[in-house]
């Protein structure tokens, strides 16, 4: 489709690229525009003023700003999967073949059918959430929320995930410097000369700030040609670094800043392997804000008609971009700076059909300006404006005096003045202090380490950005130890700014300040009738502010008038806590790479490929990924698979990686010492080459974790924790080792990563440990009894630790070598068992034969049970001191009646249980009175061919052989069964110890 | 936030684990249950300078004790626990 032409752009002028034309969708319609174009400008030059319908009255918009403080030129950008909503389109660079919708209206932008909201206007006002949909309450759920959020609202986020990668960077420099404009260009000049690694960051994607809009002379040259010898020096310099596209939005503790660069928004989608958004964490010794100022509006009513724009926006377009926003536009100011927009426009060879001035006095050289050009200095102010969906038409304006007159233009350029950027300098809950000479707030001090700097500073001239971005800029360096010479300082003259303050012209019809949110200044005057008087209450009563703009154009005059209907000063009013981002940032991009299976590390244990050869179901273990079971072809579910490899291992011999258990080694003189205090049980007077069961205590007497320790040497033991808290006890023992007890002489090293372990149980276990153990070495149970723990040789040299441990309940070993031959030795297990039919097993199956021993694991190891609770009281040394031992003597961890650790089988054999039951004495109503406890661990017994459990049951113990009842009111289930031994297969532990 | 190791140098805050206020002694083995009770429950909600521990697990596993300003974050000084650092001194 031919693109229509570019009827509002001028022919020469502006930093768009003629040569190079781009075309562009918006609302379906084709039109083109020039690179260096954003999407606003490109809008501006094809003569679209209409671009949105508002949020609440779906009043049509236009474009306000030429920057991220836009309220109303919001659209939904892209299509599909990268469908982005509200995306300003101030800042959206156009780029070939763009695409974009306008929001919030249907069934098209020129005719829409909630813009009836606007009869309705008297209901939409602050706070009508709480006032109309009262009752019936369940009315709010089905009927009013739903058709609210269909009539008021912003752009449709996409559906479907996000396809675009986004990445998270630290950078480290000397100075970062937020903002290129005169003060920002300023400062790196004076840091990067300095010597000073700096990083300047400017959220446009060209630098230069308002020099690219407003011009001037600086060192006597053009704005243009100082901007380009600066940032040829700048790129002269090797440790100064320019990043465009990137806005510096937080300021964290420690000197940390957050940026997010918009690496690839300006293309369609990214080049391939090449992130979309990139977050930078920039630690950085001082920083410089040097963010600017935005243009304020002034409240009167029509003031948001399509082709009312921020003068200082409209410069931009017709300066920067060679766009016109009007033929004939109007200037309604309070201060001298609004009359460069005329000068602007009279240069482009526009039309200016009057300037409305609040002030009494304009200087004499404005005076011959509008007697020379012929347009008409009206003194007063706007009082509403005619026009609609079409745009400004006329304006009213209120005469000094009280006589009215009738203006006719198609624009009309709005200043109420400035306000500093005063975000990132109050993040950390600074309160900006008010200046009345500028009638705004400037910062009050600023993080540690932050200055502010130029406009962002309240300092508004072009020879005052520079200077104090220059200052800035050298202390900063100063600051951090860089001695080299700042240079020459750049200078250009002040211009005359003059401001006389006026914030809302009253009138008839809606006045909006929050134009984003569709805040008028009567819902803040009724807020302030309402006693919502703070700017807290008022900021959540009208919404004042909280719109994706946050506020930027229109917080300042908010509290300007309820300042004033409230007889206050604006001082006293006071500002709402600022809070970053200061732009909208995408989750993705704090996400970065972790996202999906990224989300966190995987850790794979030494057998992990071998066992996914062999098909092996993985289960997600913390970080780890374990072998779950190993379904072999035939076996229709898992119960099948898990029923054969524990009889596999109960008759002949498997085996199964328990490397993810935590292990850690203790060296020291002192080593057993600690150790005792670190476990209930006593582990000093260990003889060299056993191993023992341990169990640790928090410090309130709770169990924390259990393992087995073996002692290698005199002076060194080999602990091991439970996969899950793995490097909390490291982190626990850690601090015990370095806080409780410095004076003891001990080390400990987590060698988790350094040894693959594998259970190797069964009766066959030996059989199979003589193919792949030294034949020279003694297996037998003399020669290595239970619990004994040898270095011993493989066959070929490898040195293996070997520990007769067993948490099966079989005749075991625990072989470990160092990780690096794991697999190794997983395939050598598989080919020297192949005679005895070695079945490897997963964590099911080793689940199954710990329930089947009665032994406690993680379901067990609740952080709510005794030592005594697990039945395992009676390891508690009562001949020291340990962690945990006075606080687990504490009445209720020794009442009679606590929760103990019980084996419970169902009275109907057939019967599957399934954990967290609750168990009800029989015949008692099921319920919190009656609840005695619940089911923490269940199997499938293959041994005894029924269904098992372990639960934690009121006076357990005492009560072997009772029935109770399970009552499972989530699952629906309700069946008895009979408590029981916990340790239901080979209770005397024979099988073990043979 | 960042915290600067005795041993490591400073580093981010991602790399530390906070734990609590140092100023807790644990007591001794006979000082009875209330003294145990004060020191495992009782902590001071301090508005200002805290000595407190904190863990470099990110980094060298040193255990340290940060002063730090709960009202503005600022750290003022950090020292390696009693017993951190691989060598005993003066053995």
């Amino acid at each position: 489709m031919m693109a229509a032409a570019q009827t509002h752009r001028l022919t020469s002028g502006g930093l768009v690229d003629r040569s190079a034309p781009l075309s562009f969708r918006f609302d379906g319609q084709t039109f083109s525009g020039f690179k260096g174009d954003t999407l606003a400008s490109a809008l501006v030059a094809n003569g679209v003023k209409l671009v949105g319908r508002s949020f609440k009255y779906h009043r049509p918009r236009g474009i306000l700003t030429a920057g991220s403080e836009e309220p109303n030129a919001l659209v939904e950008l892209r299509s599909g999967a990268r469908r982005e909503p509200n995306t300003k389109a101030t800042t959206a660079e156009l780029y070939e073949g763009l695409e974009a919708a306008s929001q919030n209206r249907w069934p098209s932008l020129n005719f829409d059918v909630m813009s009836v909201n606007q009869l309705f206007a008297p209901i939409f006002v602050a706070g009508f959430y709480y006032k109309t949909f009262m009752w019936p309450a369940k009315f709010w759920e089905a009927i009013y929320e739903p058709a609210i959020r269909r009539a008021a609202g912003l752009g449709r986020a996409a559906v479907a995930s996000d396809p675009d990668l986004y990445d998270k960077a630290w950078a480290h420099c000397d100075v970062v410097i937020a903002g290129s404009g005169p003060a920002g260009l300023a400062a790196a000049l004076a840091a990067g000369r300095s010597g000073a690694r700096v990083i300047l960051c400017e959220e446009d994607f060209v630098p230069g700030g308002r020099l690219l809009a407003d011009g001037g002379t600086i060192d006597g040259l053009p704005a243009a040609e100082w901007l380009a010898r600066t940032l040829a020096e700048l790129a002269s310099l090797p440790d100064v670094r320019i990043m465009t596209r990137t806005t510096l939005f937080g300021v964290y503790d420690g000197g940390t800043y957050g940026a997010i660069e918009r690496v690839n928004d300006h293309l369609p989608s990214p080049p391939e392997h090449e992130v979309r958004q990139r977050l930078w964490r920039i630690v950085a010794k001082r920083c410089v804000v040097a963010a600017g100022a935005l243009e304020r509006p002034i409240v009167f009513a029509g003031n948001d008609t399509p082709g009312v724009m921020m003068a200082s926006a409209m410069r931009s377009y017709i300066g920067r971009y060679a766009a016109t926003p009007a033929k004939r536009i109007a200037l309604f100011t309070n201060n001298e700076d609004g009359w460069r927009t005329v000068e602007t426009a009279l240069g482009a060879g526009l039309q200016v059909a009057a300037v409305i001035d609040a002030r009494a006095e304009i200087s004499p050289a404005h005076r011959s300006l509008a007697s020379k050009s012929g347009f008409p200095v009206l003194h007063g102010s706007v009082s509403s404006v005619d026009g609609g969906k079409a745009g400004v038409r006329t304006l009213s304006v209120s005469l000094t005096g009280g006589s009215r007159a009738e203006v006719e233009a198609d624009g009309l350029a709005v200043s109420g003045g400035w306000n500093p950027t005063v975000g990132l300098t109050s993040y950390h809950r600074g309160r900006p202090k008010w200046r009345d000479d500028i009638a705004a707030f400037v910062p009050d001090g600023a993080p540690p380490g932050m200055v502010a700097a130029g406009a962002a500073n309240g300092a508004f001239g072009l020879g005052a950005c520079l200077r104090e971005g220059f200052e800035a800029g050298a202390a900063a360096a100063r600051d951090a130890g860089r001695s080299g010479s700042a240079g020459s300082m750049p200078v250009a003259d002040d211009e005359a700014y003059s401001l006389t303050p006026l914030w809302h012209v009253a009138g008839k019809g809606k006045a909006f300040v929050d134009q984003q949110h569709d805040v008028t200044a009567s819902d803040i005057e009724l807020a302030q009738r309402e006693g919502f008087e703070s700017v807290e209450h008022l900021k959540r009563y009208t919404t004042l502010g909280m719109a994706t703009d946050q506020g930027k154009t229109s917080n300042v005059a908010g509290l300007a008038i309820m300042a004033a209907v409230a007889g206050r000063s604006i001082p006293e009013t006071g500002t709402t806590i600022y809070r970053p981002p200061y732009v909208p940032v995408a989750i993705g991009a704090f996400a970065g790479h972790h996202r999906d299976e990224n989300f966190h590390a995987t850790r794979l244990t030494p057998s992990h490929h071998w066992a996914a050869e062999q098909g092996a179901i993985f289960v997600d273990t913390g970080l780890w990924k374990r072998a779950q079971w190993y379904p072999r072809a035939g076996e229709k579910d898992w119960l099948e698979s898990v029923t054969r490899e524990v009889k596999a291992v109960r008759s002949g011999v498997g085996f199964c990686d328990v490397s993810t258990l935590g292990k850690i080694d203790v060296h020291g003189p002192d080593a057993g010492a600690f150790l005792d205090r670190v476990y209930i049980n006593t582990f000093s007077n260990l003889a060299v080459g056993k191993a023992r069961y341990g169990l640790m205590l928090r410090e309130d007497g709770f169990v924390y974790d259990d393992g087995t320790t073996s002692r290698l040497a005199e002076d060194h033991y080999f602990l091991t924790t439970t996969t899950a808290k793995a490097g909390l006890v490291m982190q626990h023992l850690e601090f015990c080792r370095q806080v409780l007890f410095p004076e003891l002489d001990v080390q400990l090293t987590s060698v988790s990563d350094q040894w693959a372990q594998f259970s190797i149980a069964g009766p066959k276990t030996r059989d199979l440990l003589k193919e792949i153990v030294d034949p020279a070495e003694d297996l037998s149970n003399e020669g290595f009894p239970f619990m004994g723990v040898r270095e011993v040789s493989l066959r070929g040299g490898i040195k293996a630790r070997l520990f007769r441990i067993s948490f099966s309940g079989e005749m075991a070993f625990e072989i470990s070598v160092p990780a690096r031959h794991g697999e190794a030795l997983v395939r050598n297990l598989m080919i020297a068992g192949a005679p005895f039919g070695v079945t490897p097993y997963g964590t099911e199956t080793l689940g199954v034969m710990r329930i089947e021993k009665g032994h406690v694991a993680g379901p067990e190891l609740s952080g709510t049970t005794t030592a005594a609770d697990l039945g395992l009281g009676k390891m508690m040394s009562t001949k020291k001191d340990f962690i945990g031992r006075v606080m687990a003597g504490r009445e209720a961890l020794v009442a009679a009646n606590r929760q103990v650790v019980v084996g419970i089988k169902p009275t109907d054999r057939a019967r599957r249980l399934r954990s967290g039951a609750h168990i009800i004495p029989k015949g008692l109503t099921p319920g919190p009175d009656n609840d005695q406890g619940y089911i923490t661990s269940v199997c499938f017994s293959p041994t005894l061919d029924q269904w098992i459990g372990l639960a934690l049951v009121e006076r357990g113990r005492e009560r072997i052989g009772e029935i109770v009842h399970a009552h499972d009111p989530l699952r629906g289930e309700d069946y008895d069964v009979e408590l029981c031994n916990p340790v239901f297969y080979d209770p005397d532990g024979g099988r073990q110890r043979g | 936030m960042r915290i600067t190791c005795p041993f490591c140098g400073e580093r981010e805050l991602g790399e530390f684990t906070y734990l609590g206020d140092a100023k807790p002694v644990r007591p001794a083995a006979d000082a009875g249950e209330d003294a145990v009770y004060d020191y495992v429950y009782l902590r001071d909600n301090i508005a200002g300078v805290m000595s407190e521990n904190w863990y470099h697990g990110g980094g060298c596993r040193a255990w340290l004790k940060v002063t730090r300003n709960t009202l503005t974050h600022e750290i003022s000084a950090v020292e390696p626990a009693a017993g951190a650092g691989a060598a005993k001194v003066g053995a």
